[in-house]
């Protein structure tokens, strides 16, 4: 009896210590698996930034060599000189801030309309919006530039910065999710005391949801900064360029030289990563909210 | 409250959006069928020729129906891309330190600007002097092969592209992630006790939990592949021999290029047809796979 007790004891004990190591070995294999990975993710970043720090002669090697010697800082005063950096990056800046007020302004009042209000109509006019997240860009695009250009709009900014002040469907998708998580009885205390809808919006919907109007805002100033097509098309003159177009351009111009494009690149990616790390929970909230990447 | 004024405020709330629902949106999509069915070269006024259009698009065997092909053979993207996606996320959900750094660095790739991209795989890819190939060759040697010259080779410039855009897929990494933290604990500790492993609770618990958003990424994934288009106007202007010539970019060819506005509208209209058809299989099939949580009463 005894001894057998004893040695279910000790395969209990022998059974955990298993466990403990299967444990161990398994977290180490995740580790390394996710060290790999890193690896490959960073490889062409790391390529960037040594090859926009290389001389000339030092482009063209057998072996890839990961430490620039010497280190050429001029190549970003010269990529900046033959591409107006400055002057990309302030029409970049403004597009941005407008298209950024606009789409935050004009979604946050539809989603309020979606999420709190009750009316006739609402559920389907909402089925509508979430249907044209799926229509593709380019059936409305063509028309679009027409009209723009009929009544002369092409070549200003107008046409990047005027339709996000009509909302976007994906934000106001955004904003109505996370308005339909604070509670109802918030609204309906300001009702009784009287409060019109428009002040509980202001004054209660719009305090409690920065983190979420934030988020819209972020993913907005992504969405402009990065935008390549329409610059494409509605900016005719090179000074308005914003920064993605004024790098292709770049591109078409400096075609081999790789030191002078990989610190262009690097130029133009940099201060999205500055944003991108101060901003990092907002991300991963917006994401968690809607299940969609902006 | 008066129910009138009920209404009222809320097609008040939604105007903004609902003024360019019709102007940027319902507009444009009749002005474009419309579009399609004319002789349209912008600086005339739209000359109505019926199906000419569409029927000199059907039977372009020299760019249209490659340029379809083409982006067909880009949805290999969509499978491969699920397939790492989620594994990776599935690595990323062990709750072990350091996690946070990881899930960053893959992130990192899909925040930076698609130019900037294209530019630097231009680099990465190039056949003699790349990153890819300095890997690739000395892996190769031995069984006596070669790498390929990628964008450089029309049998080997799509797949270049596909792997571009897999370093870019911690974009949708993280939304799995996101969705693999809504699992409740519960149905896991139930699973446990049934005697799981935690290969069986990945594909019993997991993958239906989370089917929801697998749905979604396929049909956005399918969307996306159609308007594919800043990476080849870059890296290939659709070469070599029209081998990434993919839809998206013929179709900005014709309406900004040659000034072909009809036509490129017909394209736009095949685009639209084609997407609502691959977006109704898959709601179709959909029944069989998603599973939601709310539907169950």
């Amino acid at each position: 009896m005894a001894t057998e007790a004893m040695t279910t004891k000790r395969q209990l004990a022998h059974w955990k210590q298993s466990k403990v190591w299967r444990k161990r070995i398994a977290v180490t294999a995740v580790y390394l698996i996710l060290i790999a990975l890193s690896i490959s993710f960073l490889a062409p970043f790391a390529l960037m930034v040594s090859t926009s720090l290389k001389t000339e002669d030092r482009i063209f090697t057998e072996t890839i060599e990961w430490i620039p010697s010497p280190v050429r800082w001029q190549n970003y005063a010269d990529a900046l000189q033959s591409f107006p950096f400055l002057l990309y990056l302030r029409n970049t800046l403004f597009v941005c801030a407008l298209v950024v007020v606009g789409t935050v302004l004009s979604s946050a009042l539809p989603a309020y309309g979606f999420a709190r209000l009750r009316w006739k109509g609402r559920d389907t006019l909402f089925l509508i919006m979430l249907a044209t997240i799926m229509l593709p860009a380019q059936v409305t695009m063509l028309p679009v530039f027409v009209m723009f250009r009929t009544i002369g709009w092409t070549g200003t900014y107008l046409p990047l910065v005027v339709p996000p002040f009509f909302g976007s469907a994906f934000a106001i998708f955004l904003l109505r999710q996370f308005f339909l998580t604070i509670p109802q009885e918030l609204s309906d205390a300001a009702r009784i005391d009287g409060c019109s809808e428009w002040r509980i919006f202001w004054q209660i919907i719009v305090p409690l949801s920065v983190p979420a109007l934030a988020t819209v805002a972020l993913f907005a100033f992504i969405g402009a900064w990065t935008d390549f097509i329409n610059p494409l098309v509605y900016l005719t003159d090179e000074n308005t360029y914003t920064l993605a177009v004024g790098l292709q351009t770049f591109v078409g111009r400096h075609s081999s030289e790789w030191n002078l494009l990989m610190a262009a690149a690097t130029v133009v990616t940099l201060p999205l990563m500055v944003v991108f790390f101060f901003t990092q929970r907002l991300f991963i909230e917006g994401i968690t909210l809607t299940g969609i990447k902006g | 409250m008066f129910k009138r004024q009920r209404n009222l405020q809320g097609w008040l709330f939604v105007s903004p959006w609902l003024v360019g629902f019709f102007v940027f949106t319902l507009y444009p999509i009749l002005a474009s069928l419309y579009y399609s069915f004319c002789d349209y070269r912008v600086l005339t006024p739209p000359k109505w020729v019926g199906l000419a259009n569409y029927a000199a698009l059907l039977t372009d065997r020299d760019y249209f129906l490659p340029s379809l092909w083409n982006t067909l053979f880009m949805l290999i993207e969509l499978p491969l891309a699920l397939v790492i996606g989620l594994t990776m996320a599935l690595l990323l959900n062990h709750k072990i330190p350091g996690i946070g750094i990881f899930r960053t660095i893959y992130y990192l790739p899909s925040i930076m600007p698609v130019v900037a991209v294209a530019v630097l795989w231009l680099w990465v890819l190039n056949p003699q002097y790349g990153l890819l190939n300095a890997v690739l060759t000395p892996l190769l040697a031995p069984f006596g092969l070669q790498p390929p010259g990628w964008l450089a080779d029309p049998k080997w410039s799509k797949p270049a592209f596909i792997m571009m855009d897999l370093w870019a897929v911690g974009g949708s990494v993280v939304i799995y992630l996101a969705s693999l933290q809504n699992v409740p604990a519960h149905l896991y500790e139930a699973a446990e006790i049934d005697g799981a492993g935690s290969w069986h609770k990945t594909i019993h618990v997991t993958l239906p939990m989370i089917s929801p958003v697998i749905f979604y990424n396929l049909i956005m994934g399918v969307i996306w592949t159609f308007q594919y288009f800043t990476q080849t106007f870059i890296m290939t202007q659709g070469g070599p021999q029209n081998s990434t010539l993919f839809y998206a970019l013929y179709l900005f060819y014709n309406a900004f290029r040659d000034f072909r506005m009809g036509r490129a509208c017909a394209m736009a209209w095949i685009l639209f047809i084609l997407t609502l058809i691959a977006t109704l299989i898959v709601f179709r099939t959909s029944a069989r796979w998603v599973y939601y949580e709310g539907e169950r009463n």
